[in-house]
């Protein structure tokens, strides 16, 4: 799934990132417990979460990630924005609650299994 | 054996927010040397969690990272209180984080735990009062 396509189901604003939403990611996870992300993640491309601090991009930018999603319209702040443009990843924005935004891109087809892990 | 490449970084004790800068630029280095994404990612996020853990526990410190050419060296040093039971630190869950940082999505008790599955291996030398020196190796 293109991540414009995402920003589209999600009715999400794009706030930084333009030149790639046209990249395609194969998975997604949820979490506002960056230390679980750290932890539990493998190989998922979109992050989604309601919790905005520059430790959610920075993490994002660890696990390889190329999308975050804030939800319920939270809105990242500048400095977060700065590191999202050099990490090159692209951050949207939400109205959805946390539950209806991940039930949206899951039955739109966006699994929980990255491209390079075997369903067990 | 040819000498090591030596980055060292300075972990700032007082922001919350510049936490993890150090990794960030180790990323960056690592992907200029063509190491494998694979390796990069595990070296990142077992020093991330480590940078994470300085600034929360210990005021800060230094983090040094030599690359050799079988491994990855990774080694945290802080000034801080000191683990009182390492095994206990290193169990799941476990987790002396405050509140606070709970609400900034860390402080699960992941942490160390995350680091040891993230390396090859890991040692923790820790001193109360006197500070924690992590060492952590990714075979190449």
């Amino acid at each position: 799934m293109k991540i414009l396509e995402i920003s589209k189901l999600l009715n999400a604003e794009i706030c930084c990132g333009e030149d790639r939403v046209e990249s395609e990611v194969c998975s997604a996870c949820g979490s506002d417990m960056m230390s679980d992300v750290l932890a539990f993640v493998k190989d998922q491309a979109v992050l989604l979460t309601g919790l905005v601090n520059s430790q959610v991009i920075r993490t994002a930018e660890m696990m390889d990630m190329r999308c975050v999603v804030f939800v319920r319209n939270k809105k990242p702040s500048e400095e977060m924005l700065e590191i999202a443009k050099d990490s090159g990843i692209v951050v949207l924005t939400s109205p959805m609650r946390m539950y209806e935004a991940c039930g949206t891109l899951y039955s739109n087809g966006l699994g929980i299994k990255g491209e390079n892990e075997s369903h067990e | 054996m040819s000498e090591p490449l030596v980055y060292t970084f300075a972990v700032d004790g007082d922001n919350f927010t510049s936490a993890g800068e150090a990794s960030v630029k180790m990323k960056k280095n690592l992907r200029m040397l063509a190491i494998s994404p694979d390796i990069i990612r595990r070296v990142a996020i077992a020093m991330y969690e480590g940078e994470i853990n300085m600034v929360i526990h210990a005021g800060g410190g230094v983090a040094t990272v030599s690359v050799y050419a079988d491994k990855i060296e990774i080694v945290l040093k802080d000034n801080g209180p000191g683990i009182a039971d390492v095994e206990l630190a290193m169990r799941e869950g476990f987790s002396t984080a405050p509140e606070t940082i709970r609400n900034l999505g860390f402080g699960a008790g992941m942490g160390l735990p995350n680091m040891k599955k993230n390396t090859d291996s890991m040692s923790i030398e820790s001193a109360l009062g006197v500070g924690t020196t992590i060492s952590m190796t990714v075979n190449l």
